[in-house]
């Protein structure tokens, strides 16, 4: 009987994975515990030309892919979250601090998540939300800096990210933001490489669309940093973008770099109205 | 006379090209339609090799384009068109075209060029992510790119 429920179970797996991917986002809505509803669906903000609804990348994975996310306890990036909750209580470095003994409980950066990257008017420069965490180190704590896209940097934006969750992205692109933004719309639309393909025509012009067995997203960040099955670790923004540009055969930018920081506002923009989502979880 | 000499001196150059095999990826004689008459490598195309690049290495077509007679092959991409029939749609010479520089074809393609060396921006190493030091090779080469077309050849449904 075990046996016989056991080859059903097989045979319905079988079926589900021979189906076709549709070409679009599927129609699940996505509670995580059962607690905080995210958006992942809304329209498109004003400046976004060519697309009109907003989907978050959730809506193009496996159902499987999509139930791990929905369950804190199933997503493995909450290990990470768990990490950064014991690295945010740590005195580091020789100003005898830690991020607790300025921010209290973490549950103070809510909303944080949602606006950054966001210009910091005493620096005269957009900022990410990495380099604030670092700004911190250095100058309040007087600890070393974190590797941009390191596992201790992952975690703690993990961790950020997590009390943010279930609210809108809402970068500002206007005012001192805007040609760090201009900056950052070139870049997406910059055909990269010997493939020479920009950003844009894999998640704007070919969103929906299987490339061999993937299916593209419109390549959305509110759900980093994004506990990804493939490598299976968090994964920061610019490592994504690394990766990607790296994909087209070229010389990527750095991680930190004006160009990220740049590409980087512009696609969170791309997201403004989706939920923050991070640490999500994808393929 | 002069002139005579001249042609002479290009028809020796142009059978000294053919005879060191290929056309280099600069000297590639489109046609205003974007179409390229003459074999790259001045050697006819493999059927079977061709079929091979289809799904491998630098060609992969089969990512962005579906091709039923490559059926047995898992996941074929959705970005391009389907290759079903593409014999019954255009020529040979139009095809090596194509998968030489689609652009010259399609305004705006997404499609690589896949015989060209210059004109990109931040050109890396293959797919390093590192600069791309040295002389340049094309996607595919003469032979390869005569491969591929000589098997989207016998994608006939008509």
């Amino acid at each position: 009987m075990k046996n016989t429920s056991k080859l059903v179970s097989a045979l319905a797996l079988a079926a589900m994975t021979s189906t076709p991917a549709l070409a679009g986002p599927d129609e699940d809505q996505l509670w995580v515990n059962d607690e905080i509803q995210m958006v992942t669906e809304v329209a498109a903000p004003a400046h976004m030309e060519n697309i009109d609804t907003l989907y978050s990348g959730w809506r193009y994975r496996s159902n499987e892919t999509q139930a791990i996310q929905m369950d804190d306890f199933e997503n493995p990036g909450f290990v990470g979250v768990e990490n950064a909750m014991v690295s945010w209580a740590k005195v580091e470095g020789d100003a005898g601090e830690s991020c607790q003994s300025c921010h209290g409980d973490v549950e103070s950066l809510k909303g944080v998540r949602a606006v950054y990257p966001r210009w910091n008017e005493a620096a005269g420069e957009v900022r990410t939300l990495e380099m604030q965490v670092n700004d911190c180190r250095v100058t309040r704590m007087s600890a070393e800096e974190w590797g941009y896209t390191s596992g201790p940097m992952a975690n703690m934006l993990a961790l950020i990210s997590s009390v943010s969750r279930g609210m809108p992205v809402n970068v500002a692109i206007d005012g001192p933001a805007q040609a760090t933004w201009e900056h950052g719309k070139e870049l997406y639309y910059m055909r990269t490489g010997q493939l020479e393909l920009s950003c844009a025509n894999c998640h704007e012009d070919s969103v929906g669309l299987m490339v061999r067995a993937d299916h593209l997203s419109q390549g959305q960040i509110n759900g980093f940093p994004t506990y990804r099955l493939k490598n299976t670790k968090l994964n920061t923004v610019h490592a994504r973008f690394k990766g990607c540009v790296r994909d087209t055969r070229a010389q990527t930018y750095k991680p930190g770099s004006a160009e990220f920081i740049a590409l980087e506002l512009y696609v969170a923009s791309r997201g403004n109205g989706l939920s923050v989502e991070g640490p999500s979880v994808r393929n | 006379m002069k002139k005579i000499a001249m042609t002479v001196a290009a028809l020796v150059a142009s059978a000294g090209l053919a005879s060191a095999g290929a056309v280099a990826p600069g000297d590639v004689a489109f046609a205003e339609d974007g179409s390229v008459a003459q074999s790259l490598s001045g050697a006819a195309g493999d059927v079977e090799n061709g079929r091979k690049i289809m799904n491998k290495g630098a060609g992969n077509c089969i990512a962005c384009h579906q091709v039923t007679a490559l059926s047995h092959l898992l996941f074929h991409g959705e970005i391009g068109p389907t290759l079903d029939g593409a014999a019954d749609r255009w020529t040979q010479a139009e095809l090596r075209g194509i998968v030489a520089n689609a652009k010259n074809v399609f305004e705006g393609s997404m499609m690589p060029s896949f015989y060209k060396t210059t004109g990109f921006i931040r050109l890396g190493k293959a797919y390093t992510g590192k600069a791309h030091e040295g002389e340049v090779m094309p996607l595919l080469t003469a032979q390869e790119i005569e491969d591929v077309v000589s098997f989207l050849m016998t994608l006939k449904e008509e």
